[in-house]
């Protein structure tokens, strides 16, 4: 996964900011229960800045999709309030809040034409016809579809029935869309490209977007700020480059990308810094004091796949060997799966420099910073 | 890389030309499926498509009386009606011998198919042959035929009886569809409205458009929000109210229409409850069978089954998330369903409509049993004449326009509609 870093710092940076002065959205307390059992949603907290892409991800059913359908006003929190431009908005009935969306299956209207589709909102809004015209054509222009206005969905592929669905979430120019995995449907190809399509809208219209979909890659390309959802909680809400390069716990360092994982317990805490004996005997390492609190918890510890060195050394003492079990070869990088200190499924990925010649069966040196390793919950 | 595009005849390697060699190679394939299909398409040859073509060709058929009065009826032609005021000497001299030598059971059609045209027939010429059968025993030539036949019975002079033979001359005749419209033939062979006692089929033909109009609004009004529930209910639910839709369905017709007749007659279970209720006096009773209502109900309930089964079909498809984005965009409720969902529900709306007009503009059975005097329909005169008056020409007749009228409608419904809209499950 490559990502322009910073491109996404100097955008989150700037919305860190704003956050705290104003949020656009504002979900306080929230809880969601549908039989009075179980909590789908619990203490949603959650602040939006206008014109922020907030992307809200996680596996299906921890209460993403149910939070989206709580702003759009179909479903109503059980507990808590939601704030709309600091007004709330839990009484406004779905069709007065002026909300645009897309949804996961499009939800175009069959019957009408792509024209028609796009001016029923601005219909209902009882705007003058040649306003309508002007509107509409200006909406398929931006998604690119000008000449398709006569057509019916069943006449498009499924990436124009998307930007059709797109332009008339926007079309009555709301003060907020939502998004719920709208490109859900679309093959690998022609998802990247929408991507950058919404992303590229989103930058020049400033218009604020929730976001939900399950497909980590999906919310690292397009979000100032990623909610990762589990269990209908939060558990991390940050830019995309904090969420990978720090995860808070480890659901958030399993979700997204790919992770390594040493468990052990804590011997000795230094400050911000621990040193844990991993189970099995294998050894000390020091890591990062993470969410872990005092010696003799249970931690696991968590390490980027790219942020492991092959045949040198560190003065953090955190030297380890593995066997290669597995090697995959991937054009720009190898991919090896070794057993170090128990786990065998431990990635590294080596650069295909033109200089590893190893094989599987070998033993390998390997070694990494004690920062780049995360002492984070069992 | 440059394509050369041929217009010569392609051909397979073997230098066979293309088509024939595709028409070779799918011959069999087609034999095969049209054999699967022979023995359903002679069973609709024979069943279906005989027989109304049968009854259709009996609806303007009238060559029976034709093979009985030949020499008659060719001499009844020459008749100048403007100049005498009977027919001449000839055409009574071919009746006296047809009448004297013909075969009793053929002379016997023939008279019902003449009493059609003109009531009297039947007596008068039965009485006639009798006296002629006499003269012939007798070895007698009569001088006159005319005055042999007006000396055996004084209608022979009667001119309306010789101007009914008009509409009887040809071996075609349209007469069967006039009389199913209430009209005849006047002695001219003009085409003019029956006596008014005679009028009974247009009353019954409005009747029977009014009663299925009427029936396809009320089960569109009751079936609609039926087959919303059932297309919207979690599963568990709608089958339990899918057995209620179709358990009417299952049990016979005319157990449900005397099950009817329990409910609604003046001592029956509704009056029963409503006098108990205090709602209306002993002897107010309402009349709710024997009627059109009585026919109105129980048909409208008979056939709702044929509006909720299309209607849920196209239902159950229409995704939930339309209504959901269409108020999203802005639409109240009310306006969502205006325009959202029920213009995606016409298929269904005009499948079941159609279907349940069809079979309520035919329906038999109910309102026979129900409708007493006004609420039959017109299904109930063509029975009677199948059964009772063997008036098959009739019968065709009214069969035949009830098809038209169909065919009519189904035509008005693809230009409208279009066909391919239609969606029955």
């Amino acid at each position: 996964m490559t990502i322009c870093f910073h491109a996404v710092i100097q955008a989150s940076l700037q919305y860190i900011m704003n956050d705290t002065s104003q949020s656009f959205v504002k979900f306080e307390k929230i809880d969601k229960s549908y039989d009075g059992e179980v909590l789908v949603v619990k203490n949603l907290n959650l602040d939006i800045a206008k014109g922020e892409f907030v992307t809200m991800l996680g596996p299906s059913g921890s209460g993403k999709t149910t939070t989206l359908m709580m702003l759009a006003g179909f479903e109503t929190p059980t507990n808590g309030e939601i704030f709309l431009d600091t007004k709330p908005i839990s009484k406004i009935p779905p069709y007065e809040r002026e909300i645009g969306m897309v949804f996961q299956n499009y939800a175009l209207f069959p019957h009408m034409t792509v024209a028609e589709n796009l001016s029923f909102p601005l219909e209902v809004r009882k705007i003058s016809k040649p306003d309508i015209k002007e509107k509409v054509q200006k909406a398929l222009d931006m998604v690119e579809l000008g000449n398709f206005g006569t057509r019916f969905p069943a006449q498009l592929s499924g990436g124009q029935q998307q930007r059709v669905a797109l332009a008339r979430a926007l079309v009555f120019e709301p003060r907020l869309v939502l998004m719920d995995e709208p490109l859900g449907a679309l093959d690998k190809n022609l998802r990247e490209q929408m991507q950058y399509e919404i992303k590229h809208i989103h930058d020049r219209i400033g218009i604020t977007v929730v976001y939900v979909t399950h497909d980590q890659s999906e919310a690292l390309t397009m979000s100032n700020r990623i909610a990762v959802f589990n269990d209908g909680v939060v558990q991390q809400l940050s830019t995309p480059d904090i969420l990978y390069e720090k995860p808070e716990n480890s659901f958030v360092a399993k979700f997204i990308g790919e992770n390594n994982t040493l468990n052990g317990v804590v011997r000795e805490v230094n400050g911000s810094s621990c040193t844990v004996e991993l189970d099995g005997g294998f050894g000390m390492v020091k890591a990062l004091k993470i969410n872990v609190n005092e010696v003799g918890e249970k931690t696991q510890l968590s390490i980027r796949p790219e942020r492991v060195s092959i045949d040198k050394t560190t003065s953090d003492s955190n030297n380890f060997s593995g066997k290669i079990e597995e090697l995959i070869y991937l054009g720009d990088h190898i991919r090896a799966r070794l057993d170090v200190c128990g786990n065998k499924e431990f990635i590294v990925k080596v650069p295909n420099e033109g200089s590893f010649n190893h094989k599987e069966g070998d033993e390998l040196k390997l070694s990494w910073n004690s920062e780049d390793v995360r002492a984070l919950d069992l | 890389m440059e394509v050369t595009i041929s217009t010569a005849e392609l051909l397979t390697t073997d230098g066979i030309p293309l088509k024939q060699s595709l028409r070779k190679a799918e011959r069999r394939n087609k034999l095969r499926a049209f054999l699967l299909v022979f023995p359903l398409l002679l069973f609709i040859i024979v069943t279906f498509v005989m027989p109304i073509g049968d009854m259709l060709l009996r609806s303007v058929d009238d060559s029976q009386i034709n093979s009985v009065f030949p020499n008659t009826f060719e001499e009844y032609k020459n008749w100048d009606k403007g100049a005498d005021e009977l027919p001449p000497e000839e055409v009574y001299k071919s009746l006296f011998f047809e009448l004297a030598n013909g075969d009793k059971r053929q002379i016997g059609k023939a008279l019902t198919r003449m009493n059609y045209a003109k009531s009297g027939w039947k007596s008068l010429i039965k009485k006639t042959t009798r006296e002629i059968k006499k003269i012939v025993k007798k070895g007698e030539e009569p001088v006159s035929y005319k005055d042999t036949f007006i000396k055996i019975n004084k209608f022979w002079g009667d001119p309306t009886y010789w101007y009914s033979f008009n509409q009887m001359v040809n071996d075609r005749s349209s007469i069967y569809y006039w009389n199913a419209l209430d009209r005849t033939f006047d002695e001219d062979g003009d085409v003019v409205l029956q006596d008014e006692k005679r009028r009974m089929y247009i009353k019954t033909w409005l009747r029977t458009f009014k009663v299925s109009v009427y029936v396809t609004i009320f089960c569109l009004i009751l079936g609609f929000p039926v087959a919303h529930l059932l297309a919207n209910l979690p599963l568990r639910y709608s089958n339990l109210l899918m057995i209620f839709v179709l358990l009417p369905f299952w049990t016979s017709l005319l157990v449900r229409t005397t099950a009817w007749i329990v409910m609604l007659q003046q001592n029956g279970v509704i009056n029963g409850i409503l006098v108990w209720l205090g709602v209306i006096s002993d002897d107010g009773r309402i009349q709710m069978v024997y009627n059109e209502a009585g026919t109105l109900i129980a048909m409208t309930q008979i056939l709702l089954p044929f509006m909720i089964l299309p209607l849920y079909s196209v239902m159950r498809v229409i995704p939930k998330s339309h209504m959901r984005a269409a108020q999203n965009l802005g639409a109240k409720p009310a306006m969502a369903f205006w325009r959202v969902y029920l213009p995606q529900t016409i298929p269904g709306i005009s499948a079941g409509g159609l279907l349940v007009f069809v079979l309520a503009i035919g329906y038999f059975i109910t309102p026979e049993l129900v409708g007493g005097k006004d609420g039959k329909l017109i299904g109930s005169w063509i029975a009677y004449h199948l059964k009772t008056t063997l008036n098959w020409g009739l019968c065709a007749a009214l069969g035949g326009i009830l098809l038209g009228i169909m065919l009519i409608f189904y035509w008005l419904y693809n230009k409208i509609v279009g066909i391919d809209n239609i969606k029955l499950g």
